[in-house]
């Protein structure tokens, strides 16, 4: 909801707990894909054990920061970066950096639900069997850890075997993050992940990410200036591919320090 | 803007239809192409039934070739069929998948040798049967058969025709048709399986092995049953390369000869002393070699809908 000057209420929330060394920074980071500028020296540090968003307007370049934490821009032919990123004290960009490892320690949720056309008990054991894990007991068990810490055991637990292609929007989205939790990350990313579903499952995956900060850093990008409002700690905003302001999110919606993040933030462009 | 604003100068757009005759004609003139393929299945079939069915008794599909092939029963080539169908499939799938996998998901799409690759399996699937045939008894009899008899000393034991260099001329011929139809399948496999799978921590391989390749299944086994038509219907490849018109025994090792329905039909027809005689038996044997692909493609389906049901989530 926003207040009657336009800008996103942010909830009173307990104070933030202390600060300790970031768990992800990126030290004045630059990407190209192609001849395309899009991130323009991202410096920005993710403390640990905090919810993280960034926001800006479409195709600011949040996703891409995104997906620089976990190197899936990888996949993306022609892509160049400068700068560098620390995951801990390791720069995850340097050409020996095991990133098979890296992405089972930074997880990721994607924006629209990506079940594996396989059961629901193998989906979330997916992971851990690329890890190795064979023993069904030791399995079962984290399974359904995995579930519970997902708000979805007891919707599936006696369905296990059925297809996840069964569930619905709010469900396999929920299944996802189950399955990325069984791996036992310490970062998870998310980009937009309840930009797919309806009101009441959004609320649900709202609950979680605030349950879930307990144990995890999180990083959520989201269009929706609200959401960022309710569920983070700490809001960085995005332009043109430039971070323009970072700040602890009550901070940041009430006082922004720069005109262009107030502009935003009030409804006056995006 | 106001109303004034909003007209555009330009003349009104014609409105109303005239009365549409490309529609009608065109529904028209597609079914009636839907309907001659239907028909002339129907017509060849028929045919083929009509007169042929009386032979297939059960003497015909258990029994021996008697009386210089007039009496008897054609089970040795039905054997030799099969065995030479799945002997090609082993060799054929594996092969052609692998080109498949390498092509989609490890070959640089610029490189020269990529392209290379491509550019023969095009050429490969327009070359004519008989060379392949040519090419079998050329290449793997007397090159590589020959080369493994002179070296381990043996007389001639691989240097001559057998199920097994037939079933590799007959893979090598398929080969397009499998490696086309396997690279399409992986390439319908949306990407967010793949970014699922590898944000799990998942190696290239482990993504292939178990996210890609399974859910690339189904159209892969479409390659399969187009090989597996064209594999028991084809004679030319397997004339010089290892099928025999009369053989006393049933092949026991993939090094023996074998007897074949198509390259039956050819002989039956073309050097059978008395045409009309051995009529029937023509009819009866084309039954039974449409039948058994029938049967073997029928398989073959049945599992890709069983495996499509099971990846749509049902």
């Amino acid at each position: 909801m926003t207040s009657a000057s336009g800008r996103p209420v942010v909830p009173p929330r307990a104070p933030a707990p202390p600060a300790g060394p970031p768990v992800l920074a990126t030290r004045d980071f630059h990407l190209y894909y192609g001849p395309v500028h899009a991130l323009k020296g991202v410096s920005l540090e993710v403390l640990e054990r905090s919810v993280t968003a960034v926001i800006g307007p479409s195709g600011c370049g949040k996703s891409t920061l995104l997906r620089t934490f976990n190197r899936m821009n990888d996949l993306i032919p022609g892509v160049r970066t400068e700068g560098q990123i620390l995951f801990g004290s390791i720069d995850i960009l340097d050409r020996g950096t095991d990133v098979v490892e890296l992405r089972r320690r930074v997880g990721m949720v994607f924006q629209r639900p990506n079940p594996f056309p396989k059961s629901i008990f193998e989906n979330v054991a997916f992971g851990l069997r690329m890890l190795g894990l064979k023993n069904r007991g030791e399995l079962e068990a984290r399974i359904e850890q995995s579930l519970r810490r997902a708000a979805l055991w007891e919707e599936v637990k006696d369905r296990l075997d059925r297809s996840a292609l069964q569930l619905s929007g709010g469900q396999q989205q929920r299944m996802c993050i189950a399955r990325c939790l069984a791996i036992e990350p310490e970062v998870i990313l998310m980009d937009e992940p309840a930009s797919a579903l309806d009101p009441t499952a959004t609320a649900r995956i709202e609950e979680l990410i605030l349950d879930l900060k307990a144990a995890y850093t999180i990083v959520i990008v989201t269009h929706n200036m609200q959401q960022a409002a309710r569920i983070s700690d700490r809001t960085a905003f995005m332009l043109d591919g430039k971070l323009v302001e970072v700040d602890d999110t009550t901070a940041l919606f009430t006082n922004p320090r720069q005109k262009l993040t107030e502009e935003y933030i009030t409804g006056r462009f995006g | 803007m106001t109303t004034q604003a909003w007209e555009s100068g330009l003349p009104a757009l014609p409105r109303g239809r005239k009365t549409d005759v490309a529609g009608p004609a065109l529904s028209g003139l597609t079914g009636f192409a839907a309907f001659l393929i239907v028909a002339m299945v129907v017509v060849i079939m028929g045919n083929i039934a009509w007169f042929g069915w009386r032979t297939v008794t059960w003497e015909f599909l258990s029994a021996a070739p008697r009386e210089g092939m007039t009496a008897g029963g054609i089970f040795p080539a039905i054997f030799g069929t099969v065995a030479l169908v799945l002997l090609m499939v082993v060799a054929l799938i594996p092969f052609g998948v692998g080109a498949a996998i390498y092509l989609y998901e490890y070959a640089r799409q610029d490189a020269w040798f990529t392209r290379a690759v491509r550019f023969s399996v095009n050429n490969l699937a327009g070359v004519p049967s008989i060379v392949f045939g040519l090419f079998g008894l050329g290449f793997f009899i007397q090159f590589v058969g020959r080369g493994i008899d002179r070296g381990l000393g043996l007389d001639v034991v691989w240097g001559q025709p057998s199920l097994l260099w037939a079933a590799l001329t007959l893979a090598l011929l398929n080969l397009p048709v499998v490696i086309v139809t396997a690279e399409e399948a992986l390439r319908t496999v949306p990407r967010e399986q793949r970014e699922a799978a590898l944000a799990l921590g998942a190696t290239h391989w482990q993504t292939i092995r178990r996210v890609l390749l399974p859910q690339a299944m189904p159209g892969i086994l479409t390659g399969a049953i187009l090989a597996v038509s064209r594999g028991a219907g084809e004679v030319a490849p397997i004339m010089f390369t290892g099928a025999a018109y009369f053989l006393p025994y049933l092949p026991t090792s993939p090094l023996d000869q074998f007897m074949e329905l198509g390259y039956h039909v050819f002989v039956l027809s073309t050097q059978s002393p008395d045409i009309e005689g051995t009529k029937p038996l023509l009819y009866g044997t084309v039954l039974v070699l449409l039948l058994l692909t029938f049967l073997l493609n029928l398989t073959a389906i049945l599992l890709r809908s069983r495996m499509r049901a099971r990846l749509a989530g049902r």
